[in-house]
């Protein structure tokens, strides 16, 4: 009797000694709280193949993210996990020493992730990557294919076509570009949505060689471009038209485009779920360029170096780095996941994969988000000046090289 | 010295004081003077590295492109305070003086007047933003509809009109503070100076220039020195209104933004720099102590006890 209560008492003590080891509960934090639904399904389905293991979803507001995020890091009470953004934005993250380098002995299936997706969520001082890529974005012209058959348009094939196009849709008394340039950010979309294929492949590489500067005629006669169009065929006042009053126009059928990011699909379906969507990279010079659309990664699911739960939480990014997440991830969230091998049931998304497979990276971001200035807060406020008739492109282009030089090693000569 | 007992009393005013004291200290001397701290040190995201002396002042001061940066932002808010010195207290005292004056309808005025106050400054930009909207704001529309095409503007848009749009908007958010505080002063005036006034003089002007005016030098003291806190520490309304980077082109940037940006970074910028951004705040800090220093003993000296 007696050795069985403390055969019990043994056992119950084991029971209680385990019992954190069972039940680990994870926190991941994100900046989309438009997405907390899908994310609690992602979670049901891990949950259900991984018992034990309880994940918490918790978002904050997406402009200041990555300042709460470090904040809390920097405190100890960050999150086991945590979705952060890509390249300079993880860079500030990541360089503190608050996330866990990643690799393929603790992620088997980043082996098979594309370079570009994986360079996104690296540092650029040590190489490693600290973050699963979750999505890439995708910048070009987003048409209402009503608006277009009503009208007998069709997508251009050169820059001169593109400029008929918006004379056309003019006479229709449509808008032809919905954009508006009031919001800092939306400059930027709109110059390398609209303006990749006129700078071009080569344009690029020579740029990233550090064989050209910005004051690269093919980048300035772009930009030139760019603000031609703009004047003659965004909305009236566009310079004092906000971000959301922007979409709106267009979700609304009062536009024909929009120059923007393929997250903006879901976002007019949803706000006007009649509307049929088409898209096109915008054209080059001649119908002969390379059409090209700007893409870039948006982000990528780190853990935090010092959460007392690692084995889980790796676990769980393993999980978010399989094909049966990423298959989940562009069905339900319709976004172009960075999962090898996900097929798209949407067809918006698998035009976007197919307009992808000609692309260069969105610039700024992936490459002059390192310092200050930022290329992207340079080229920001230099866009609006163009619009506003206080600057040239070639001034731009001396202001980019000149204020980039300031951190970045190729111009300082 | 008489021997400080530990009476009753004595325990009481202790207990009294001593909470707020160490909230105060706590949350208020603590962040500040760490913040002096945080200034002198080089940081790397959020992580303290070497100490550099002045040198994060001398960046923001002196070193491109944080110098223009810098300047622009104190440009743009002494523009501020110089315009809503006009705009929000010198309208302010005139409301004031009507509403004291009973002019008809003056009941209804007075809440009128101070109902802006009371509302949230995130609804306030959010609808003087749609006031401004280029194609369907009621601003181009009203102009439109007056025949003025030519004066329908994309305001938030552009470098010349962006600032004093917000300007515009914050002075009519604001504009009832100033005219309480003035009305307050204005009725304390003694009715037998007034009476006396009247005697000699039928002139409105003579009797605000040479009686009123000077009788609520409290008054003019308490809304200029807060006006001139606020103008610096200005950040809601740009920030929603303009955005983080001032849109356009630093047009609407003012210390706040600058300081923040600088500080916590933005999502273009993808920086964070501690060390700049406490050294801005430093700055800032000391130029408002020092200014508002200044403006209170100047004004406080022309007050008159009555």
């Amino acid at each position: 009797m007696k050795t069985n209560l403390i055969r019990i008492g043994a056992a119950l003590g084991a029971v209680l000694v385990a019992a954190p080891a069972f039940a680990q509960d994870l926190t991941l934090w994100s900046w989309r709280q438009e997405d907390r639904a899908a994310y609690e399904q992602f979670i049901e389905t891990f949950e259900a193949a991984n018992p034990g293991i309880t994940v918490t979803f918790e978002t904050f507001e997406a402009t200041n993210y990555n300042t709460i995020l470090s904040t809390a890091l920097a405190g100890g009470t960050g999150p086991d996990l945590a979705m952060v953004r890509a390249y300079g934005g993880l860079e500030n993250v990541a360089s503190a020493g608050y996330l866990e380098p990643l690799s393929t002995e603790t992620v088997p299936a980043l082996a098979d992730f594309s370079a570009a997706s994986l360079a996104a969520e690296s540092m650029r001082s040590d190489g490693q990557v600290y973050a699963v890529p979750f999505a890439s974005q995708t910048q070009f012209v987003i048409y209402n294919k009503a608006i277009f058959d009503a009208n007998g348009l069709e997508e251009p094939q050169s820059w001169a076509d593109l400029e008929a196009l918006g004379q056309s849709l003019k006479d229709a008394g449509v808008i032809p570009f919905a954009n508006g340039t009031a919001t800092a950010w939306q400059n930027e979309t709109v110059t390398f949505g609209l303006g990749s294929s006129l700078m071009g492949k080569d344009f690029y590489e020579d740029l990233i060689a550090g064989e050209t500067d910005f004051t690269d005629e093919r980048f300035t006669s772009a930009l030139a471009a760019v603000a031609d169009v703009a004047a003659d065929y965004f909305p009236d006042g566009f310079i004092g038209l906000d971000y959301p009053s922007a979409q709106q126009l267009f979700s609304s059928g009062l536009a024909g485009m929009f120059i923007g990011g393929s997250y903006e699909l879901a976002n007019f379906q949803n706000q006007n779920p009649d509307i049929e969507l088409g898209m096109f990279a915008a054209p080059g010079e001649t119908a002969e360029d390379e059409k090209l659309v700007a893409v870039y990664f948006d982000g990528g699911y780190a853990v935090n170096a010092a959460t007392p739960n690692k084995d889980a939480a790796i676990t769980f990014v393993n999980y978010l780095a399989s094909q049966e997440f990423g298959q989940a991830f562009a069905n339900t969230l319709n976004n172009i996941s960075t999962v090898p091998g996900v097929t798209f049931d949407n067809p918006l998304l698998g035009e976007v994969a197919e307009l992808n497979q000609s692309s260069i990276p969105y610039l700024m971001l992936a490459h002059f988000r390192y310092g200050e200035p930022s290329g992207s807060v340079l080229i920001q406020g230099e866009m609006q000046k163009l619009f506003a008739g206080e600057t040239t492109p070639e001034a731009i282009g001396e202001v980019l090289t000149t204020g980039l030089a300031a951190w970045y090693e190729p111009f300082q000569n | 010295m008489p021997k400080l007992r530990m009476t009753g009393r004595g325990l009481w005013i202790t207990f009294l004081i001593v909470p707020p004291l160490a909230f105060v200290a706590l949350f208020i001397v603590y962040p500040i003077i760490s913040a002096f701290a945080y200034a002198f040190f080089d940081w790397q995201g959020l992580k303290r590295l070497d100490f550099v002396g002045l040198e994060n002042f001398h960046t923001v001061l002196f070193v491109e492109p944080y110098r223009s940066w810098t300047l622009n932002a104190f440009k743009n808010n002494i523009i501020v305070f110089f315009a809503l010195m006009v705009l929000q207290n010198g309208l302010g005292f005139i409301l004031a003086y009507a509403l004291w004056r009973e002019l008809p309808g003056a009941r209804f005025h007075r809440i009128a007047v101070f109902l802006p106050v009371v509302l949230s400054t995130i609804i306030v930009a959010y609808l003087f933003k749609l006031f401004y909207h280029p194609l369907f704001g009621v601003v181009n529309i009203s102009l439109r509809g007056l025949g003025l095409d030519g004066l329908a503007q994309p305001w938030l848009g552009q470098s010349g009109t962006a600032l004093w749009s917000i300007i515009a908007a914050q002075a009519w958010h604001m504009v009832g503070f100033p005219t309480l505080v003035f009305l307050a002063g204005m009725q304390r005036i003694p009715g037998e100076i007034l009476d006396a006034v009247r005697m000699e003089t039928e002139s409105e002007w003579v009797k605000i220039t040479q009686i009123v005016w000077p009788l609520v030098a409290p008054s003019a003291t308490i809304v200029f020195t807060l006006l001139f806190v606020g103008a610096f520490n200005w950040f809601e309304l740009p920030y929603i209104m303009g955005g983080l980077d001032g849109s356009p082109f630093g047009s609407t940037d003012v210390l706040g933004l600058y300081f923040y940006r600088t500080a916590f970074g933005n999502v273009s910028a993808g920086q964070q720099d501690f060390g700049l951004g406490s050294a801005l705040a430093v700055l800032i800090f000391l130029f408002i102590a020092a200014i508002a220093t200044v403006i209170t003993v100047r004004l406080r000296a022309r007050e008159i006890q009555i």
